[in-house]
């Protein structure tokens, strides 16, 4: 027999909420995958929506390059609104 | 390149941090087995422990009961799914997963290969076997490696109810008759040792327990975890007004821990080199059930291949 092969859910928690990874399973397509999730993934009310993609469709960042990949932002510190000092009455800005 | 021991030591490093392991990091191979074994194992228990509760979904007493004897099972199948996929990430195959369980290469919790007798024993099974569970799994959401502590928080959600609603079957019968409050009795008689036996061999006699806790896969050994679940659970017995069986249970003040006797690892050993009273009955259940249900995934592959065709 030929695998069944493996699906990557998300499931969007309430509207106004991002689809978030949750976990995986194997299905013969799309359509069954979203019918497994919703059992698997669902039986809590967990969700008002699910996506589903082949995991083989998902490109990874290699963890070996997490560092040339992440640490050039580490340095730029006055990206964030905390590295500006103002005075005390306009601080809340 | 970075050499060998050098790759060891920042492992090592990460995980002292309390630093998660993703699937696509570097592991030590050693690393990458105990926890294909660790997971796996726990994964074939979900998918056998079914099977003791199947048993009775069609002589529930009324159809509450069965309703939340379905729901219980349906999640011990979904428990094995999220397990089964935490082990795929490791480089494992779903397929070679379920040859090693079903050729009897692989184990999973002995607790299964005792047989359901009584009506009570879905209550012991809910109170004390999903309770030794939860002991183990809420030490597991620490864990060091990420897709398997993720999978132990989603678990852990949802088995609070298998607890509890086995102590409520044993709190029905308890406060019945006579007749009903012997059976509760009878099978926390059967129950209560195999139960002990669910946290593994003691920890001088524990293959595995340094290693795993150096990479912080356990985060307790198999004895603290034991002795946790005792502690928890005889209060419990004196609220349902059942003996637990062993005569030398009592409170130590200066332990501040109850102490119990013996486990018979004679009996244990037995169980798990499959000789216990339901073994063979579990994994020929399971074969037939994967034998049986071939048909059915053929039919839905050869159905996707057909359709992705036309579409293309």
């Amino acid at each position: 027999m030929k695998n069944w092969p493996l699906f990557e859910i998300f499931i969007r928690s309430r509207n106004g909420l991002d689809h978030k990874h949750v976990g995986s399973l194997h299905a013969s397509d799309a359509q069954m995958a979203i019918e497994n999730a919703r059992d698997v993934y669902s039986r809590r009310l967990e969700g008002v929506s699910i996506w589903v993609v082949e995991s083989k469709y998902i490109t990874a960042s290699d963890p070996g390059d997490k560092d040339a990949m992440f640490e050039p932002a580490v340095d730029k510190i006055y990206r964030h609104p905390t590295f500006y000092k103002l005075p005390k009455e306009v601080d809340h800005m | 390149m970075k050499d060998q021991e050098q790759l060891l030591k920042e492992f090592q490093e990460k995980i002292d941090r309390e630093e998660k392991i993703e699937p696509k990091d570097w592991m030590p191979e050693e690393y990458r087995k105990t926890l294909i074994r660790q997971i796996s194992q726990h994964a074939h228990s979900e998918v056998v422990g079914m099977l003791p509760e199947g048993n009775w979904i069609t002589r529930a007493p009324n159809l509450r009961r069965k309703a939340i004897l379905l729901a219980k099972i349906q999640d011990e199948a979904g428990h094995g799914l999220y397990l089964y996929s935490a082990a795929e990430t490791l480089g494992i195959d779903r397929d070679t997963l379920i040859d090693e369980l079903l050729s009897g290469k692989a184990k999973y919790s002995s607790i299964f290969n005792y047989p359901a007798l009584t009506w009570a024993d879905m209550g012991a099974i809910g109170w004390l076997v999903d309770g030794a569970a939860i002991v183990n799994q809420v030490a597991l959401c620490r864990t060091s490696y990420g897709p398997y502590a993720r999978a132990m928080v989603r678990i852990c959600k949802e088995e609070s109810f298998h607890q509890r609603q086995g102590y409520e079957i044993l709190l029905a019968l308890c406060r019945g008759n006579a007749a009903q409050k012997k059976m509760a009795q009878d099978s926390l008689n059967r129950w209560w040792w195999p139960s002990l036996m669910m946290f593994g061999p003691s920890d001088k006699n524990s293959a595995h327990t340094a290693h795993s806790m150096n990479w912080k896969i356990k985060r307790f050994t198999n004895d603290e975890l034991r002795q946790k679940f005792v502690d928890m659970t005889v209060p419990q017995a004196n609220v349902l007004g059942i003996k637990i069986p062993d005569d030398k249970l009592q409170w130590n003040e200066q332990r501040g821990h109850y102490d119990f006797g013996e486990i018979n690892w004679e009996e244990f050993n037995h169980v798990v080199k499959g000789n216990g009273p339901c073994n063979r009955q579990r994994l020929d259940d399971r074969r037939k059930a994967h034998e049986e249900g071939q048909w059915v995934r053929d039919a839905a592959m050869a159905y996707a291949e057909k359709r992705s065709n036309k579409i293309a």
